[in-house]
């Protein structure tokens, strides 16, 4: 009996799980049509090529996987300095007390693909004349070509009053900080979600990763305001950093008749400018002055920028709405870079409109890889990345909306007519659960 | 621009499952030659034996809702669109099915002994 009980159980788990990995493919299993897999496995590159990649997070990880597959003889050498990975997508389900810290961590070296090394040291000098990348340590690194997935920067300093150590205390939360951060966020939403109050959220008026993530965590605020029967208690307002609540224009507007139907007062243009965590009073930039908004529960998302060490190469953007933040001035729809062709950016480091996503990184690395391939054989590529990103868009515990869109603000949904993108369904929330991270870690390894 | 590629799905499939991935394809494998033995050796499906199993199947598509429900902490009023009740549908046919299955196997080797007078 007992055998046979488990045994169901089994089966169950067999089919929820096809069933979930189906359903991945909505978010980012689609693979771009050009480098294709059979090209990946049967036409390995012999070369000698020294190809060092500079981050070892989801970008740079996918990369050097994906190097490894194509190329036979390569020295493929990772540097990055933290040991822990973080699969970051988790945060928000973290933060919504859904999954522990543990959730998110494991660590970098589990990824290192068989004929890659990785070097535990901070990319301190990027020389895209010289060819080289300096270590912390003064180790020269050279290169014959170079993947930078450096990531970027939460820049928590940029904001007068904030202090990232007080996370979680006296009505303070930050999402991105990372995994135990997430936590605190939760247990300080949690208890706002007992007493009430002015709950505030917002974004910076950077280019940020995962810009659905500030208004999936109002959502949630407000579902477990609901669900203790507490809602009427508080006042919860969204301050958009412009005069839209997404991007994407259609999204948009979703949003926006969302947040009102959930009761989510919006102030537009209206960007964090200080905090005073101990009177519990945040200071925002708008078009009228400086506006002093009191809270009970705040989620601080920082300014984001390209690591220091990227904004002082040669490789930030010089000019144009990327220069200022130092993001890497690649080709939009080939992640190589517009001067330096032996030098490829990918994932959040990347000055390209929309992505910092992990759906991003999945499609822009075959690609990116793909043209460095060709730039060993001297074959031309067609491989192409059209900005498609994907966002499983939380509108309450057990709902999201599961958006794709590309540079072009046009929605590309995976299951045209099948999974309406702007729809609250339960089935976007199952994926995000069940098969996004799953989805991620056979990214990380090549294999998605 | 976009292929879906079996081998992606077969890889996240492995992700989800972990270690249990082969022990479980395995037992689904033996579960159905199980099936097919049982089959054989009985020359039809016992019609009675049947009865009792769909009936227990039943459960076994409940089973399967409510676990996805408490796998990923949602309930009934999460439900959406229409795709999702394909999705509940689906689980529910599934769950029966495998219910079904194994009940079936499990009354063949309980009661072994009706099979020969039936």
């Amino acid at each position: 009996m007992t055998d046979t009980e488990t045994t169901r159980l089994d089966r169950r788990r067999v089919l929820l799980g096809g069933l979930s990995a189906l359903g991945a493919a909505g978010l980012s299993l689609a693979v771009p049509s050009a480098p294709s897999r059979a090209e990946d496995r049967s036409d390995r590159v012999a070369t000698k090529a020294r190809i060092v990649v500079a981050g070892a997070g989801a970008a740079g990880l996918a990369s050097a996987a994906r190097l490894a597959q194509r190329l036979d003889g390569a020295e493929i050498i990772l540097i990055d300095k933290r040991r822990a990975h973080y699969y970051q997508p988790g945060f928000t389900l973290i933060a919504a007390g859904l999954q522990p810290p543990s959730y998110a961590v494991s660590q970098t070296r589990d990824y290192i693909p068989g004929g890659a090394s990785l070097i535990e040291e901070a990319v301190a000098e990027i020389d895209p004349v010289g060819k080289t990348v300096v270590t912390e340590s003064g180790r020269a690194v050279p290169y014959d070509f170079l993947v930078v997935a450096t990531g970027l920067d939460l820049d928590y300093g940029a904001i007068p009053g904030m202090d990232v150590t007080r996370i979680g205390t006296n009505g303070l939360g930050s999402v991105y900080a990372g995994p135990d951060a997430a936590a605190a966020t939760y247990a300080a939403m949690s208890r706002f979600a007992e007493t009430g109050g002015a709950g505030l959220f917002l974004r910076p008026a950077t280019e940020m990763k995962c810009a659905g993530a500030p208004l999936k965590y109002t959502f949630i605020t407000d579902d477990v305001l609901r669900r203790r029967g507490n809602r009427g208690k508080a006042e919860l307002t969204y301050n958009a950093q412009n005069a839209t609540l997404f991007s994407v224009p259609i999204v948009s507007e979703k949003v926006r008749m969302l947040f009102q139907d959930r009761g989510v007062k919006v102030n537009y243009s209206h960007v964090l400018s200080a905090i005073d965590l101990q009177r519990r009073i945040a200071t925002f930039a708008s078009p009228g002055g400086q506006v002093q908004m009191p809270y009970d529960f705040i989620n601080v998302i920082p300014p984001m920028r390209a690591p220091a060490v990227v904004r002082a190469s040669a490789l930030a953007w010089q000019s144009g709405p990327f220069a200022a933040d130092g993001w890497m001035e690649v080709e939009r729809d080939t992640l190589r870079h517009r001067r330096f062709p032996d030098v490829f950016g990918v994932g959040d480091v990347a000055g390209v409109p929309k992505g910092k996503t992990a759906a991003s990184v999945k499609w822009q690395v075959p690609v990116a890889i793909d043209h460095l391939v060709a730039g060993i054989t001297g074959r031309p590529s067609a491989a192409r990345y059209n900005g498609y990103t994907s966002c499983p868009l939380i509108t309450r515990i057990g709902q999201a909306m599961l958006v794709e869109f590309d540079y072009d603000n046009n929605l590309t949904p995976s299951f045209p007519g099948i999974i309406a993108p702007l729809e609250e369904l339960w089935i976007s929330w199952v994926m995000k659960e069940i098969a996004l991270k799953p989805t991620y870690l056979a990214m990380l390894r090549g294999k998605a | 621009m976009k292929d879906l590629d079996p081998a992606i799905l077969f890889s996240v499939l492995q992700e989800i499952l972990g270690g249990l991935f082969w022990p479980l394809v395995a037992g689904a494998l033996l579960a159905g030659l199980a099936f097919l033995v049982v089959l054989v050796r009985d020359r039809r499906l016992v019609s009675d034996r049947f009865l009792m199993s769909e009936l227990i199947g039943l459960a076994g598509g409940v089973f399967a809702i409510w676990l996805a429900f408490v796998v990923t902490d949602s309930n009934f009023a999460d439900i959406g669109g229409p795709i999702d009740w394909v999705l509940l549908i689906v689980l529910f046919a599934l769950g029966g099915v495998g219910g079904t299955l194994c009940a079936y196997l499990l009354l063949a080797l309980v009661r072994p002994q009706r099979v020969g007078g039936a």
